[in-house]
C-alpha cells in the first residue's frame, strides 16, 4: 500500500471508518483502507478528529443506521457530513 | 493433523493431576474476610508466600456461597498453585475449601482462628507454609506441549483499534491453538449485547447456541432491567471506551467478539469460575466486564494464562495467573508502554497481518508460560477481586 493510512474502514459497506492516527486536522485527505481486502480511496475530513474516533464515509441523516463490521451499531440522531466526525453526539445504541 | 504450531512447547510445572501450570504459587487464603490479618501476616513471615486477602466470606448463602466456594477452591486449585494455606474463622467453611483443592493432590492445609486465636494460628499456619515453600521451591519445570495450556481472554479499556487490532490478534491465536487442544475461554455477558446474534451462531451445535442465548437473555432480564435507573450510557461504554472512540454497545460488542476468531466455536458455557469439564476447546463463561472479576473468575476455572487486548491501556493484573497485554493504540504504546507485552500497532499502519501477529501473541504466550514475567507482574498487579450476586444474610 502507498503509505500509512489515516483511517480504516472494516467492511465496504460500512458507512463509518476509524482514524488510527493521532491529531488528524479537518482538511485532511486521508488515505483509507478497507481491512476486508486491502483496497483504498481517500477522504477529505471535515473536522479535527482524534485518534480511534469516526468519520462518516458518506451524508448520513438522522434515523439512518450506523453500518460497521457490516453489523449495525445504532442509529444516528443528528445528520452528519460526509467526513464529519461521529460519536456519541450524533450517534446512540438502539439498545439501552 | 499436525500443524507448525504442533512441535511447541514450554517449561511449567507437571501437577499431581495430570495439568499443567505456568506459575508456582505458595498461596496463604481466607476464608473469610476477617481472617484477612491472619493471612496477611503468615504472608508477612514466610518469604515465598503469596497472600489473598479479600472482601467476602461471611453470611452468605444459596448461589453467592456457591460462587464463593467455587472461588476458593478453584483459586487454590489452579496449577499455578504449588501448594495453599486456607485459614478461616471457624473449622467448617476452612474445611469445604482445603477438602475442595485436595483433590487435585496438591499440599493443602486449613486453619481455623476461634478456640485458637490469630496469634497461635498464624505461628501454625506460618510453619506449614514454610515447609510448602521449601516443598514448591524444589520442585522441577518439565518440558510441556503447548496443547496442556488452558488460555483465557477478556479486553479492557477498549476503543476503536481492539476491534480492529488486538481483538483480531487474540482470535487469530485461538483459531491456531484450539485445533491443537488447548482450553480456550471468554466471556463477558453484558458486552456481547448488540452482537448476541452473532455469538448465538458461534456455538458448535444448536442447542449450545439456545442455551448461550437464554443465560444471556437471562441475565438482560434479571440483572440489566431490574437493578438499571437510567439507561447504562455511562456504564457500557465505559467513560474510556467513549474517550477511545467507541460510540455505543453495539459497536463495542462487535469488536470484543472479535477475540473468538474466524473458525472458532465454543462448545459448552460455565457458570462464574466453573472449572470447564466437556473436554478441550473452547468455552463461554457467564462472567462481567469488569476486568479484575472476570479474571478472578477465569482463573478459579482453572485456566492459567490469560491474554488480554486493550486499546486505552487496562493495567489489571492477577496474582495467580499472568496476564498478556496486547494493544494495537499507537498512543496507548507511546504513553503507557510499560504495560503491554504484544505491541501489534503495525496492524493499523498496514505493517503487519493479524496472521502475524497472532504468531507474535503465540510467541508470547510459550515465553510466559515458559517463565518470562508480564509487564502486569513486574508492576505488581496483583488485582484478585471476588464476584458477589447479591446482599449477604
Amino acid at each position: 500500500m502507498a503509505g500509512i493510512p489515516q483511517l480504516l474502514v472494516h467492511e465496504h459497506h460500512d458507512n463509518v471508518g476509524v482514524v488510527v492516527v493521532e491529531g488528524l486536522k479537518s482538511g485532511t485527505k486521508m488515505l483509507c483502507c478497507i481491512t476486508a481486502d486491502n483496497s483504498t480511496f481517500e477522504l477529505e475530513a471535515k473536522a479535527d478528529v482524534p485518534i480511534g474516533h469516526k468519520v462518516a464515509l458518506s451524508d448520513l441523516k438522522e434515523g439512518d443506521t450506523a453500518t460497521k463490521y457490516g453489523e449495525d451499531i445504532g442509529k444516528f440522531i443528528a445528520n452528519v457530513e460526509k467526513g464529519g466526525h461521529v460519536h456519541v453526539h450524533n450517534l446512540k445504541t438502539k439498545r439501552w | 493433523m499436525s500443524s507448525q504450531y504442533s512441535n511447541r512447547t514450554f517449561m511449567g510445572y507437571k501437577r499431581d493431576n495430570g495439568r499443567a501450570g505456568v506459575r508456582n504459587h505458595v498461596l496463604i487464603l481466607p476464608v473469610d474476610d476477617i481472617s484477612n490479618a491472619a493471612v496477611e501476616a503468615v504472608g508477612n513471615n514466610i518469604k515465598g508466600t503469596l497472600a489473598l486477602p479479600h472482601a467476602y466470606g461471611r453470611l452468605q448463602f444459596g448461589e453467592d456461597l456457591d460462587l464463593h466456594f467455587r472461588t476458593m477452591i478453584g483459586t487454590g486449585a489452579n496449577p499455578n498453585v504449588a501448594a495453599c494455606i486456607v485459614i478461616g474463622i471457624e473449622p467448617g467453611w476452612t474445611k469445604t475449601i482445603v477438602d475442595g483443592i485436595a483433590k487435585t493432590g496438591k499440599p493443602v492445609q486449613g486453619f481455623s482462628i476461634e478456640q485458637n486465636g490469630d496469634l497461635k494460628t498464624i505461628m501454625d499456619a506460618s510453619r506449614k507454609a514454610k515447609e510448602f515453600v521449601h516443598y514448591a521451591s524444589e520442585l522441577q519445570k518439565e518440558e510441556i506441549s503447548i496443547s496442556e495450556l488452558w488460555v483465557s481472554t477478556k479486553c479492557g479499556e477498549s476503543d476503536t483499534t481492539t476491534g480492529l487490532g488486538s481483538c483480531p490478534t487474540v482470535g487469530n491465536m485461538f483459531d491456531k491453538l484450539l485445533p491443537e487442544g488447548i482450553y480456550g475461554c471468554f466471556g463477558e455477558t453484558s458486552e456481547i449485547t448488540g452482537a448476541e446474534h452473532i455469538c448465538k451462531k458461534r456455538a458448535a451445535n444448536d442447542e449450545v447456541g439456545e442455551r448461550w442465548y437464554q443465560m444471556w437473555q437471562a441475565y438482560q432480564n434479571d440483572v440489566i432491567e431490574q437493578f438499571k435507573t437510567d439507561d447504562l450510557s455511562d456504564s457500557q461504554p465505559t467513560k474510556g471506551n467513549i474517550e477511545g472512540g467507541l460510540s455505543t454497545i453495539e459497536e463495542k460488542a462487535l469488536g470484543n467478539l472479535e477475540k473468538i476468531g474466524r473458525t472458532s466455536k465454543y462448545i459448552d458455557i460455565l457458570e462464574p469460575a466453573e472449572v470447564p469439564e466437556s473436554g478441550n476447546g473452547l468455552y463461554f463463561m457467564d462472567s462481567s466486564s469488569a476486568a479484575a472479576e472476570c479474571v478472578t473468575l477465569m482463573a478459579a476455572g482453572g485456566y492459567v494464562v490469560h491474554t488480554f487486548p486493550t486499546g486505552q491501556g487496562n493495567v489489571v493484573g492477577n496474582p495467580i495467573v499472568p496476564v498478556i497485554k496486547i494493544s494495537a493504540n499507537p498512543r496507548t504504546i507511546r504513553t503507557m508502554s510499560e504495560h503491554v507485552d504484544v505491541d501489534v500497532s503495525g496492524i493499523l499502519k498496514r505493517e503487519m497481518t493479524i496472521d502475524e501477529a497472532g504468531d507474535s501473541l503465540i510467541e508470547m504466550i510459550v515465553r510466559t508460560a515458559s517463565g518470562r514475567n508480564t509487564a502486569a507482574e513486574t508492576l505488581g498487579h496483583r488485582e484478585f477481586s471476588m464476584t458477589k450476586l447479591y446482599r449477604s444474610a
